[in-house]
């Protein structure tokens, strides 16, 4: 089965004069520029049936995207200016194992990842994507040289239209991403690495990046939930420049006796730092002591690079959902004015079909929930539930039952993540049809238990559980930064924060080590359980210099 | 709005290739391994190709902190068929649901506990070449062909001198004369006949036919300067022979691999005799068009056998060396005549030999084998130094085409063909 995938990349969490400016996180969600959706306009002029070969041509595409342009803009989609651009099979996979991205510094693991997705590829295990999306401005959509000219429709259709006004309007792109400068970035980043290659040699740099990679998940401000959190955020900001200033006189690490005497007792009983921290590449990038100035900058390139995708990851759902959504939407809107013939519908329809398909949990090709197939189905369901309300829907949704579909599903883009998008609008309805029920797994009991069925007893539960299911929050382990030996042997502890006692994998030693690394000292991991029990700990000792 | 579609199909392809480096940087070691393990699995003749390497999942995994077994987890699931609220099901074995709750978890795993990509041809021959220590020199001499063979292509309108041909160049020459004069020559042609008609009527004292004689006359004069000074040969007439160089791999050779499979050759032995037929072979590849190759074992008896027989099959029993040049040149007499072919000698061994045979030996090679050989190679795979070897260190001094080497792992093959490198370096 074929799906498309998408690659966006969000600018980094800014700060200091060398990434891309800071975006303002308490800028308004809704500018006065914005243009709601609405329902169609009429069409201008009359349609005229599109040329259908299967064969595409620079000139069909043209056409072809001139129409969907109209029509997009006939519903009010906001985009970014798009920038199609035809690449080869070849081509594909290379911006498949960079991350998506059309330049980014080297390493084995991308070329790790360009292996396997080549051999995939060949042995036909797998079709590519048929699109690559990049968050910029202008918009790059990646269309690919083999598919035929009904595919390129879709892939414009679902990119360039849908995906693109997702990054221009969901408030998660809006906050973190900067999409003019993000392509510079990664150029930035790309020589940078070079450099330090040349400089420092190969194997030092990768070792360094190895390590920092182990980190990349932990390299975010996870909890930073901006709408809630204004004022906790202004204390972090200051707390972030309190850390750098701190850096730049070396003040933690002074040992003169005058000031450790002073401190005294006081530094003893006092942690730093004062409050566990969630960003442990941040942490690191500005406190770990024996980096060299070389080794903080790629620390930083690696965290803004996965601040970029912290988006991405969390829309996962709904980015999917809505550019599936409008692919078939526009494409449907051209059939009915007689622009596409059947052909070139029963062709994009196919593999909207494959696209859409959601396994269930008992047949062998399962693997958890398909993010086109529930965004798709919850974006059709918002339409209907404002088209065609039934009771029930009027009971769960009274603010948007029968009310003009194209606005609400507007502002269910713009202002959720997937989150709390499922916990918004997944109706009861949908739970039937997906015949959704949720599984009580505690390791204390020997059995499994159904802890909700799709039925009104059942409804509210099942949503919050897989809603949850969608919070990255409790998909990962959750680790601070806990305290610094500032006076004794440096070491620096970690604490995992079990989330409903899930332990740690084992594979945590590994990792361990490469904080080690990064850290110069030894390295400690505690977990403690919800009592805030230390239940247990990992050690790695201090590299050896050298 | 101008839209924008960009053609990126010519531009920035092998975007990877920094990373595939870096990859295979990385796991260097595995694919050695890898290839050492084809090279042992594969014929002679078929080394020259690309290698599946296999590298253990484990070993390639980029560790990140993630959740272990146990917990409580809350689980959602599409397509319940008969579950209502309460029911209890059994756990399933071997972590079945940890995959699912997790969208990308099982994204791209397909059950395999090995990570395999395909090694190039460049690149597995790289990797072999490494092991073998072989000299840059000696690398690029079997990476390309180096005999050519230039023949005939037409003509060119460039070359050196000794490739001028008259022929052409002037057959060119009168053409080139013909077309840039003929207008003038038709003038002149013309004037002439307009002269001579003057002149008649001059001849019968017509005053102003005469006045006219003169100008008349001064323009003919113009055209056949005009016409003389026509290059009779000009740089653009020349011709020359071209001739295009085309690899050319010579004639036929035959190849000898003379093996030892008595009972003190065992497989690790055997397995650098191997690697030491495959490095003349892919030299006798370079240089020819057709390669025979001759398998002979021996033990006390020698025996002509198939590739397989050849490296496979063990036999016991004592040594007689001699019996497999007496075998080789027996073959030689009846299959390959030394004026048709290019006879190449490998002979492996580890030096053990019954005591009386050796001299035996240097005598059958120094008179027979010899003079009949381009090249002869010995190898001993074995460190001690018994009669066999110091039988044939006599003969290195006499003849220039002999050589023997000991070696005790892959990377002393290589010197044993040196000079055979060495020469083809000064041609």
């Amino acid at each position: 089965m074929t799906h498309p995938r998408s690659a966006c990349c969000a600018p980094p969490q800014g700060g200091d004069a060398s990434g891309p400016a800071e975006p303002d996180p308490r800028r308004p969600l809704v500018d006065s520029g914005l243009r709601p959706l609405r329902g169609p306009l009429p069409l201008g002029k009359p349609a005229h049936r599109l040329p259908a070969p299967s064969d595409w041509s620079f000139e069909l595409i043209d056409q072809y995207h001139e129409v969907i342009r109209h029509t997009a803009q006939r519903y009010g989609l906001d985009t970014y200016p798009n920038q199609l651009e035809i690449i080869t099979a070849e081509q594909m996979m290379d911006a498949y194992a960079s991350v998506g991205m059309p330049v980014n510094y080297r390493h084995w693991s991308y070329g790790k990842e360009f292996i396997s997705t080549e051999k995939n590829y060949k042995r036909g295990h797998m079709g590519l994507a048929y699109e690559i999306v990049i968050n910029s401005n202008p918009c790059i959509s990646y269309l690919m040289e083999e598919n035929t000219m009904p595919m390129q429709a879709l892939v414009i259709a679902h990119a360039a239209y849908g995906h693109n006004s997702f990054f221009k309007g969901n408030y998660l792109f809006r906050m973190w991403t900067d999409a003019s400068s993000i392509i510079d970035y990664l150029v930035y980043a790309k020589n940078y690495v070079a450099e330090c290659e040349e400089r420092h040699g190969l194997a030092v740099v990768e070792e360094f990046l190895d390590s920092c990679h182990a980190l990349q998940n932990h390299g975010v401000d996870r909890y930073r939930r901006p709408a809630r959190k204004t004022l906790a955020q202004e204390l972090a900001e200051r707390k972030d420049r309190e850390a750098h200033a701190q850096q730049q006189v070396n003040d933690l690490w002074r040992t003169l006796p005058k000031a450790a005497e002073k401190a005294g007792v006081a530094a003893e009983a006092k942690r730093f730092p004062d409050e566990p921290q969630e960003n442990l590449l941040y942490f690191i990038e500005k406190n770990a002591p024996l980096l060299e100035p070389w080794q903080r900058e790629i620390v930083r390139i690696v965290r803004k690079v996965a601040q970029y995708f912290y988006p991405q990851r969390q829309t996962q759902v709904m980015n999917e959902g809505w550019a599936t959504f409008w692919h078939h939407r526009l494409l449907n809107q051209m059939y009915d004015d007689g622009y596409l013939s059947d052909g070139v519908m029963i062709e994009w329809l196919k593999s909207h079909t494959n696209v859409v398909y959601q396994p269930k949990v008992t047949d062998k090709g399962y693997s958890g929930f398909n993010p086109y197939a529930l965004g798709f189905a919850m974006y059709t369901d918002i339409k209907r539930i404002c088209e065609e309300p039934t009771d029930e829907d009027r009971q769960w949704f009274p603010d948007i039952a029968g009310s003009d579909w194209v606005p609400t599903l507007d502002a269910a883009m713009r202002n959720y993540k997937d989150e709390s998008f499922i916990g918004q609008y997944l109706s009861p309805k949908l739970m039937r049809d997906f015949r959704l029920f949720a599984i009580h797994d505690d390791e204390k009991q020997s059995e499994l238990e159904v802890a909700a069925i799709h039925d009104d007893s059942g409804y509210r539960r099942v949503r919050e559980a897989l809603s949850r299911q969608y919070d990255l929050g409790s998909r990962e382990p959750n680790i601070q930064v806990w305290n610094v030996n500032l006076r004794g042997d440096r070491s620096l502890t970690l604490r995992h924060f079990q989330h409903n006692d899930r332990p740690l994998d084992d594979s945590g030693q590994e990792v361990l080590k490469h904080v080690a690394r990064l850290w110069g000292f030894g390295v400690h991991l505690e977990s403690s359980n919800g009592q805030g029990d230390v239940t247990k700990r990992w050690h790695v000792p201090a590299p050896a210099q050298g | 709005m101008l839209q924008q579609i960009i053609d990126r199909r010519l531009a920035g392809k092998n975007k990877s290739i920094g990373n595939r480096e870096r990859f295979m940087r990385r796991y260097k070691d595995k694919i050695k391994d890898a290839v050492r393990r084809a090279v042992d699995g594969r014929s002679i003749r078929d080394l020259e190709r690309g290698e599946e390497v296999r590298i253990p999942k484990k070993d390639l995994s980029e560790p990140v902190f993630h959740h272990g077994q146990g917990g409580i987890r809350d689980m959602v699931h599409p397509g319940n068929q008969d579950y209502v609220r309460g029911d209890r099901i059994k756990r399933p074995q071997g972590g079945g649901g940890s995959g699912s709750g997790k969208g990308q978890a099982s994204d791209q795993g397909e059950g395999e506990d090995d990570f395999s990509f395909a090694l190039s041809r460049e690149e597995f021959m790289q990797v072999f070449f490494e092991d073998l220590a072989l000299p840059n020199l000696a690398r690029t001499q079997l990476a390309e062909v180096p005999e050519w063979k230039s023949h005939r292509a037409g003509y060119s309108s460039d070359g050196t001198p000794n490739n001028l041909h008259v022929v052409r160049s002037l057959r060119g020459a009168i053409g080139r004369r013909l077309a840039i004069g003929s207008g003038s020559r038709r003038e002149l042609a013309e004037l002439e006949a307009e002269l001579a008609i003057l002149k008649a009527a001059a001849a019968a004292g017509d005053l102003t036919a005469e006045r006219a004689i003169l100008p008349l006359e001064a323009k003919v004069e113009a055209l056949r300067g005009r016409l003389s000074r026509i290059p009779y040969l000009d740089p653009i007439d020349l011709r020359y022979r071209s001739r295009v160089k085309t690899p050319m791999p010579t004639s036929k050779a035959v190849m000898f691999c003379l093996m030892d499979v008595s009972g003190s050759m065992d497989e690790g032995r055997k397995d650098l005799s191997k690697r030491f037929f495959i490095l003349l072979y892919l030299f006798l590849t370079r240089h020819y068009e057709k390669i025979d190759i001759v398998f002979v074992r021996h033990h006390t008896q020698a025996q002509e056998v198939d590739e397989e027989n050849f490296f496979h099959a063990r036999e016991t029993g004592g040594t007689v060396v001699s019996s497999a040049l007496v075998l080789m040149e027996e073959i030689i007499r009846a299959r390959y005549s030394p004026s048709e072919w290019n006879i190449y000698g490998a002979q492996a061994s580890d030096g053990d030999n019954w005591h009386h045979d050796s001299g035996r030996c240097r005598e059958l090679l120094a008179e027979k084998i010899l003079p009949l050989c381009r090249y002869f190679a010995y190898v001993q795979v074995a460190e001690e130094e018994q009669n066999l070897w110091e039988e044939y260190t006599h003969l290195t001094e006499s003849c220039r085409h002999f050589a023997m080497r000991k070696a005790v792992e892959a990377a002393q093959i290589y010197p044993v063909f040196r000079d055979l490198f060495k020469k083809e370096g000064k041609v």
